[in-house]
């Protein structure tokens, strides 16, 4: 009779990468409890923070975690991936400490300036990427292999291939901690950037276009949804995350270093959006999905690294784990799950049957 | 114990979550017999065909071929067993040629070079008559093209059991005969024919004997002779819901005529639009890329229609008038202003819908919920900072879902799971839930059962009565004699005629559509 509360059994899809934080969590809690010890430390300011590994995982996947959230919706819409938030970060940062140095000293005006300025440069180069996939219908990896491959130049031209470095205790509180709050500040930030795109999805019907277009461009279209400007849309949004990121990175090192600034993580990115359920080939997407595939990652390689295993071995055992978490969250292996749960419970319901007869 | 029987299916069961789509089903099919398998949507026509063909596992029951069991995994297992089909939905792959797609994935076609290949396409296809060839790509074919590509392609594999899926939904009348006379050549050979269709003449026309399928379970076997239309249609809708709906009856009794209760219907409506004469649209020598120049006015809750050959262009011109194609010239005017419309959103803010032909790539958002379908449209017209509320948006879907009498599991069940029917019926609300004042449905009883079919057209009739204009597209031309006011009829791109009042016959329409006006 209750039909409905049946269907609802079936795997969601943030079953996957809940259950992969989870077991890396039990494996931690097993291999070393105080893995997961949370102090107070005194830092070098004299701010009481917090500490543990814990603390470093999530502060450290701040960058990733917002990439990953843009990321998921250029996937949603145009079914394809952009490659080149790394290089663009790089510019982002670039543009971002060319503000800063421009004056004599760095009021919290001169970085709210250089801030804004970070993202219209990001959101033009996102435009542009945006341009070649939404307008001239280029594959989204080969138009932004374009950004990809010259990236990082861009950035060098922009400090004039100096790596200038920004003291400021402005900037240190953003890369590290304000004063009085013991939680690290990109982590807030990851806060404050998730809220917006509840906000956004909330006030606007962005998500549902968006689905929309990734699903079936074609009835979109005969919807009257203009599926070049949401494609379009969803890389400057990417562009934005791009320019909030690559101000988290200069900021930790209060320095820009155009060639090793967020360097590689487009593919761990990508993959966060992949860990989260999203279907690579656009459509239906969970932005919350992404976000804790961020975390996933990142805790995969402090987990790694606690374990003492060396910094080159780290990305084979990595990918090791990677495999297993994609394999896992397949269609096939998930409609084989799915299909043994369905045998199970009618094999329950046949029982409950023959018991009430 | 026949030495005629090719396939018996014996039990067969199988359960899908929450419902048993067929229940100890029993079907037989002989050597050089063409066997129609009717049934409603959700009859179990489908799942008992995909059981045949590999795609779905049986939970219970056994096949035989010609007497020895088999077992069906794969579709590979069934094209080795000697089963090929032809799906309702066309399978190929449209940006291959026709050539790589009669011959993609068969064991004997991996060492034959392309050039080879290619002509034994072409020879196949000239022995089938046809008309294209093996180089050309398969996406710039027409519908109907495909669709006996796909049978060329199985007739080829030496297929013992072929199976007809809707195969004639989207052929005109010329081809269809093309068909059946391929489907009469087939059986001659000793092939046993499934044939799967919502046309019920149709299967008078060709079948030997047909099987009857309702709710998942067998109806009965019976020879073609033996069954009168109009029993058939009691036999697939269950003799009770004749009693609801005894306008079917009337309609199967006397299809084309004046004196069932729709056109009864459609009468009073006509007379009205007599009274009532405020044009809504009016289109002057409009064309699109796709369409040449046309003339077109449609009054205040009129009910015409576009009628003519599959190619004729009825299509292309009612997507002009929605700016789906790129509109290229002409004046538009509605309620006698001059407007502008060159794409689906200007039309739509007009107070025109448009419910498209191919209701897969046009249509229905499949991943997405009942729900979310529903609310599309409007959502697109409300614009971008106004979403519609999670709550508004329940309410919507529930109320059209009663409305319409959409089946399915819930509102949050993606569209894509349901069945054609009800997936047409999900667009329908769709553009009901904006209020359009004039609505273009093209095809919107394509491949669909007779029970919703007759729900669609009194839909429409209702529609017309509350003021709403509406242009209805059937290649069934009783279905727009019957809602029809007027019809636009086309040939070769071309408007070649105007027919209304007495002129609204179909003698008079098929002489017009085959070019005697004269």
């Amino acid at each position: 009779m209750d039909t409905k509360k049946k269907f609802n059994l079936s795997l969601g899809q943030l079953t996957i990468p809940i259950i992969a934080i989870l077991i890396l969590v039990v494996f931690n809690l097993i291999r070393d409890p105080s893995f997961f010890s949370i102090g107070i430390t005194q830092n070098n300011d004299g701010n009481s923070v917090l500490s543990g590994n814990l603390i470093t995982v999530i502060n450290g996947a701040s960058e990733l975690a917002i990439l990953a959230m843009g990321m998921t919706l250029v996937t949603a819409a145009c079914g394809g991936q952009d490659i080149s938030v790394g290089a663009a970060a790089a510019i982002a940062g670039s543009a971002f400490v060319k503000i800063l140095k421009s004056g004599d000293s760095i009021s919290v005006g001169t970085v709210i300036l250089a801030f804004l300025f970070a993202c219209v440069v990001a959101m033009i180069f996102g435009a542009f990427n945006g341009t070649l996939v939404a307008v001239f219908k280029i594959q989204p990896m080969i138009a932004t292999l374009i950004l990809y491959t010259c990236g990082r130049s861009i950035a060098y031209w922009i400090n004039g291939g100096a790596t200038p470095t920004v003291q400021s205790s402005i900037i240190t509180a953003i890369g590290g901690f304000i004063p009085g709050i013991p939680v690290p500040t990109p982590v807030l930030i990851v806060v404050i950037v998730a809220i917006i795109f509840k906000l956004v999805f909330h006030f606007t019907s962005l998500e549902i276009l968006t689905q929309s277009v990734g699903i079936n461009g074609s009835a979109a279209r005969l919807n009257g949804i203009n599926s070049t400007f949401i494609k379009l849309l969803s890389f400057i949004v990417l562009g934005v995350c791009v320019a909030v990121a690559g101000c988290i990175g200069v900021s930790r090192l209060g320095l820009i270093n155009h060639e090793t600034l967020l360097i590689d993580i487009e593919m761990d990115t990508i993959l966060a959006v992949a860990i989260g359920g999203n279907n690579l080939g656009g459509g239906k997407f969970k932005i919350s999905g992404s976000i804790i595939g961020a975390y996933v990652i990142q805790m995969l390689t402090i987990t790694l690294y606690a374990m003492k295993v060396s910094s080159t071995d780290v990305k084979a055992y990595k990918a090791i784990v990677i495999i297993l978490l994609v394999v896992i969250g397949s269609p096939v292996v998930k409609a084989k799950f799915e299909k043994l749960m369905t045998k199970l419970r009618s094999g329950k319901a046949k029982e409950t049957v023959k018991g009430a007869e | 114990m026949n030495e005629d029987v090719l396939l018996t299916m014996r039990h067969i069961e199988k359960r899908f979550p929450g419902v048993l789509a067929l229940n100890n089903v029993d079907f037989t099919l002989r050597k050089g017999e063409i066997h129609a398998l009717m049934g409603e949507n959700g009859a179990g026509k489908s799942t008992l065909i995909k059981i045949l063909t590999g795609v779905y596992q049986m939970d219970g029951g056994e096949v035989t071929i010609e007497g020895q069991p088999v077992v069906i995994h794969s579709p590979q297992d069934a094209q080795n067993s000697g089963i090929s089909t032809v799906y309702q939905e066309i399978t190929l792959c449209p940006n291959l040629t026709v050539a790589e797609n009669m011959f993609i994935g068969r064991e004997d076609s991996a060492w034959i070079r392309q050039k080879e290949y290619e002509k034994r396409a072409d020879e196949i296809l000239e022995k089938l008559g046809i008309p294209t060839r093996g180089v050309t790509q398969l996406g710039r074919c027409s519908l109907a093209i495909q669709q006996m590509v796909a049978i060329a392609r199985a007739v080829d594999m030496k297929c013992k059991v072929l199976i007809l899926d809707e195969p004639t939904s989207s052929l005109d009348d010329k081809e269809v005969n093309m068909l059946f006379k391929l489907m009469r050549d087939l059986k001659a050979e000793g092939v046993g024919i499934i044939f799967v269709t919502h046309f019920l003449e149709q299967v008078y026309e060709v079948s030997d004997r047909i099987t009857v399928l309702r709710n998942g379970e067998l109806v009965g076997e019976y020879p073609v002779e033996e069954l009168p239309q109009v029993q058939l249609v009691s036999k697939m809708l269950g003799e009770n819901l004749i009693e609801e709906l005894p306008e079917v009856q009337t309609e199967t009794k006397m299809i084309g005529t004046d004196q069932d209760g729709v056109s009864a219907v459609g009468e009073m409506i006509r007379e009205e639009i007599k009274k009532n004469s405020d044009v809504f649209y009016e289109a002057e020598s409009l064309s699109s890329n796709q369409a040449l120049p046309f003339d077109f006015k449609i009054r205040k809750g009129e009910v015409n229609g576009f009628t003519g050959l599959l190619g004729s262009g009825r299509s292309e011109s009612v997507r002009a008038i929605f700016g789906a194609d790129k509109v290229t010239g002409g004046t538009v005017k509605i309620k006698g202003e001059q407007v502008k419309i060159n794409r689906p959103i200007d039309a739509m803010k007009h107070g025109i819908g448009y419910l498209a032909e191919d209701r897969k790539r046009d249509g229905i958002i499949a991943d997405l919920s009942v729900r979310e379908n529903i609310i599309l449209a409007l959502q697109v017209m409300n614009g971008f900072f106004k979403p519609i509320s999670r709550s508004e948006s329940e309410a919507f879907a529930d109320e059209y879902i009663k409305v319409l009498n959409i089946k399915t599991a819930s509102r949050e069940t993606p569209v894509g799971s349901l069945s054609g029917g009800n997936q047409q019926k999900v667009i329908l609300a769709r553009w009901l839930l904006t209020h359009p004042d004039y609505l273009i449905l093209d095809e919107p009883t394509r491949g669909i059962d007779i029970g919703t079919k007759w729900e669609i057209q009194k839909l429409v009739l209702k529609l017309a009565e509350d003021g709403v204009s509406v242009t209805f597209i059937s290649s069934e031309i009783e279905e727009m004699l019957r809602t029809c006011s007027r019809l636009i009829v086309m040939r070769d791109r071309h408007v070649v005629g105007e027919l209304k009042g007495d002129d609204l016959n179909q003698a008079q329409v098929m002489k017009t559509i085959a070019g005697g006006e004269a």
